[in-house]
């Protein structure tokens, strides 16, 4: 926060890193690991994302208001992904007699 | 590490309900972010369906998947990622008031959002020829067609309502580059930098989950 600019290097190796991952998820998604494969590819996006979270859009070292605020998206977005898939991944689980 | 950055001298751009350029930028940002969690859960109903329907018919989602061009969809990742860098350097270069850095950065942004959007038509383009666009003209000749169409239902939703994005991005950016050249954000006045800039990342961050969703569940 504040009027401090960062220099450019950390954005030059946070733009490294999300390449790297990029090639990364790239290669592991041509080979068959099973159900993994979605896994990964769901953990190495979360990291890239938390990475231009964090550098590009200055969470780190933001106030504790917009973390937050930005926490608080995420959160609704799994209160409605959690809500909706217990109920899908629960169906016929109970035998009814219609 | 960071360089110290006089406040703002000159603050005929604080308007009048703010205290200072520091309160009236943090309610900026707070703005924003409130948005983007709004963002969230707009795109977040498209990947909750792509989840309730990946987790149903999983092989079907798999092997329609293999019918986008991941070559396109990697290349557009990478793409996407180099301007949200660009981006991060242009509010940098705003609160520097490195006016000329600004205006070249703004417009390297929005070249690649181009570059992505050019990339996005040709690769609608191998999909409409091969057949994989539902109701319209689809073809599919391996088992249930109609699971593998709403693959491609979910995959044009969600490519669209992101391609949406990237295009009011792009003209954000060429606005802001435009205002820039005229020395609006040079005077310390660079929030509206700063927040075009958490929206460019944000639809770069939506893009980090399209691609392994849509284009990699069938490649291996």
């Amino acid at each position: 926060m504040g009027t401090a600019t960062h220099p450019p290097k950390i954005y030059w190796r946070t733009c490294a890193a999300l390449m790297l991952l990029l090639a990364l998820t790239w290669t592991i998604g041509y080979i068959d690991l099973g159900m993994f494969n979605v896994t990964i590819a769901l953990a190495i996006a979360i990291i890239k994302a938390l990475l231009v979270a964090l550098f590009f859009m200055h969470i780190k070292g933001s106030s504790r208001l917009l973390r937050l605020a930005a926490t608080v998206g995420v959160i609704w977005l799994l209160i409605m992904l959690s809500l909706t898939l217990s109920d899908y991944f629960t169906r016929g689980w109970v035998p009814l007699n219609h | 590490m960071s360089i110290s950055i006089s406040p703002a001298s000159s603050q005929e751009f604080v308007a009048e309900q703010f205290d200072d350029f520091a309160q009236q930028r943090s309610a900026a940002q707070l703005g924003m972010w409130v948005f983007l969690a709004t963002e969230v859960l707009f795109f977040g109903g498209l990947f909750l369906g792509y989840t309730v329907f990946r987790s149903l018919y999983p092989r079907d989602f798999a092997a329609a998947s293999h019918h986008t061009d991941v070559l396109i969809g990697g290349v557009n990742t990478a793409i996407l990622l180099f301007s949200s860098t660009l981006m991060a350097l242009a509010v940098r270069a705003a609160e520097l008031r490195n006016q000329k850095q600004l205006i070249w950065l703004l417009l390297g942004t929005s070249f690649f959002g181009i570059i992505f959007m050019i990339l996005k038509g040709v690769e609608y383009d191998k999909d409409w020829t091969g057949h994989l666009v539902p109701v319209l003209n689809f073809e599919w000749y391996q088992p249930n067609p109609g699971h593998a169409q709403i693959f491609f239902w979910l995959y044009f939703a969600m490519t669209g309502l992101h391609a949406i994005h990237v295009t009011v991005g792009i003209f954000l950016m060429l606005i802001l580059a435009l205002l820039a050249r005229i020395g609006k954000f040079t005077t310390g006045h660079f929030t509206p930098i700063e927040i075009a800039g958490l929206y460019w990342h944000f639809v770069d961050i939506v893009w980090i989950f399209l691609f392994p969703l849509l284009y990699l569940a069938g490649h291996r």
